[in-house]
């Protein structure tokens, strides 16, 4: 159970490490946003080379980037199957019964399938760059101007950080927890789903109570250090840098790649 | 014959990833029937990680388990009775009550051991007796008990199992002198009482030096010293190197064997400490 990872921080100083995580946020915004805007291979292209450049800055090893994707393999697999055989029109390549595969199936299975793979890259590049406080702070600092309707911005922002915060601690919890009944006997591995389900009571109880402890406890241990919310300063202020101008400056020129190839090519999409 | 043995038990916790820990390495240890052993150790030394290998619920990296002589691990069988005939009782085991009542909370082992209701009523009321609760706790919620009882109600929880090997993993953790006392006393008493086996891991020597005939202590993952309570005590400087503290009495006489004075370091208890002193003074030496 130790080994769940949330978040999946590599530590490291490559140019993606150091960028602003405001910036790396709004950048993956970007980049999701002009991944639905492609409509043809060329503006994809283009997609594929900016993930592979921020590859480069981030100096991720690209096996670990190729790791991320294994969880997905079903969803690419089971899209680019309906793709295949559900989009119609184009020249017939195959047919068998009621079976139908054309070219612009084809190519829409293919397209779907880099689409999907790019968004995956590039949002674990921002988790692989950024730690969990800074993505928070960064998200904090981003949805800020929703203080306008009374939105309470900074209590998310602190609900985010603690839940992150406290996801290892309930994993050790829940190993001892399991531990413990299983030494008093409790059966977790065998019977069917309703008799799983019941096993899951003597672990479960246990948890949300030390749970609700734990969360007096250090809602006590806030207050005892005055903690207020609002109007807290930062250890850390975030900067932008030449770094961040230079992503701008990549990522203006990227929305501008794919409109104009949008454009000049055919449509496929 | 021994009830229980560990032949060159290893654990690395993560062993597929970087940041390997050995948490036991190359512990081999016979425990006989009956026989009240204490474990001590600096924390990190791998006490709970031992333990947890003798009822099967962590799986040795290297070398076997034996108890009665077989190895726990031989098949998913071994491994589940193991976890019937050695009781194990947690750090902190209060945390583990989720039942209704008190009694109910007891009875889970036994109801896991599928035993008959009457055979669990008898074992729930004597486990209760055995740790001081009153009949009306036994209907009480398990959450309204205070922190002592608690502790109680959870050792009496994993007792009702009549295990043939108690394993209790620092019982009297954050409890108070007086608390620590009465743990301790119900925990020899059960012993006298059944002649079951006891294990007992402890931070505090002068519980093990009062409590246990036998000591296992482990430095940095290895078992160090193991033997009769007098052996081990007698290594008394070796203890305090390791940084671990050994009980008043003992530092006494190291530091009297250190200033010339002819006696045994072996003392560890004050009854001890006064026959030796008794002596020497009989013998006109000082
Ligand atoms: N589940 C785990 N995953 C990884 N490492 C672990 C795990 N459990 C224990 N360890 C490591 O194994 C070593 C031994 O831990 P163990 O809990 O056995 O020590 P201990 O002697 O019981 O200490 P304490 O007196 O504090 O209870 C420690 O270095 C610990 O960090
Ligand atoms: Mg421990």
């Amino acid at each position: 159970m130790r080994d769940i990872t949330i978040g999946q921080y590599l530590s490291g100083n490559s140019f993606m490490h150091r960028m602003d995580a405001r910036v790396k946020v709004l950048l993956t915004v970007v980049f999701v946003v002009s991944v639905f805007l492609c409509k043809n291979f060329w503006s994809l292209l283009t997609m594929v080379l900016f993930v592979a450049v921020f590859i480069l800055l981030s100096k991720v090893p690209v096996m670990t980037v190729l790791k991320s994707i294994k969880p997905l393999a079903f969803i690419l697999l089971f899209t680019a199957i309906l793709n295949i055989f559900y989009v119609s029109g184009g020249n017939v390549l195959f047919e068998w019964k009621f079976i139908k595969i054309t070219d612009k199936g084809l190519y829409t299975a293919v397209f779907m399938a880099i689409r999907i793979l790019c968004l995956v890259t590039f949002s674990s590049l921002l988790t692989y760059t950024t730690t969990p406080t800074a993505l928070t702070d960064a998200i904090e600092k981003l949805l800020s101007p929703l203080k306008i309707f009374k939105i309470q911005v900074h209590s998310l922002a602190m609900m985010m950080t603690l839940a992150l915060r406290f996801i290892p601690t309930l994993i050790e919890e829940i190993d001892r927890i399991m531990n413990a009944q299983k030494a008093r006997g409790a059966d977790l591995e065998t019977g069917g789903f309703i008799k799983r389900a019941k096993a899951l009571i003597p672990i479960l109880i246990p948890l949300f109570v030390s749970s609700f402890r734990r969360a007096y406890d250090l809602a006590f241990a806030m207050e005892c250090r005055c903690y207020t919310g609002e109007g807290r300063t930062r250890m850390k202020q975030m900067k932008c840098g030449p770094r961040d101008a230079v992503a701008s400056v990549l990522a203006a020129i990227l929305i501008a790649a794919v409109i104009l190839l949008n454009h000049f090519f055919e449509k496929l999409i | 014959m021994a009830v229980l043995e560990t032949v060159n038990l290893t654990h690395l916790f993560g062993e597929k990833t970087m940041n390997r820990v050995s948490a036991i390495s190359d512990v081999s240890v016979k425990i006989e029937s009956g026989e009240f052993l204490g474990i001590i150790g600096h924390t990190g030394s791998g006490k709970s990680t031992l333990i947890q290998h003798f009822n099967g619920l962590l799986k040795p990296t290297s070398g076997k388990v034996l108890l009665d002589g077989k190895d726990i691990n031989e098949s998913k069988q071994t491994a589940l009775s193991a976890r019937f005939k050695v009781g194990l009782c947690f750090q902190y085991p209060e945390y583990q009550l989720f039942e209704e009542t008190v009694y109910k909370d007891i009875a889970f082992g036994p109801t896991n051991m599928k035993l008959g209701k009457e055979e669990i009523d008898r074992r729930v009321r004597r486990a209760a007796e055995f740790v001081g609760l009153k009949k009306e706790h036994l209907e009480k919620s398990p959450f309204d008990l205070s922190g002592g009882e608690k502790r109680r109600a959870a050792i009496a929880g994993v007792m009702a199992m009549e295990p043939e090997i108690l394993v209790l993993d620092e019982p009297t953790a954050g409890l108070d002198p007086v608390g620590r006392e009465t743990v301790l006393n119900l925990i020899s008493d059960y012993r006298k009482e059944t002649g079951s086996t006891v294990i007992l891991v402890s931070h505090s020597m002068d519980d093990v030096a009062r409590f246990a005939k036998k000591a296992l202590v482990m430095n940095k993952s290895k078992a160090v010293l193991f033997g009769t309570v007098e052996e081990v005590f007698s290594h008394g400087e070796e203890l305090l190197s390791m940084g671990l503290d050994v009980p008043a009495v003992t530092r006494v006489f190291i530091q009297l064997k250190k200033m010339g004075v002819p006696v045994e370091t072996g003392v560890y208890t004050n009854e001890q400490g006064k026959d030796a002193f008794l002596q020497l003074l009989r013998k006109g030496d000082c």
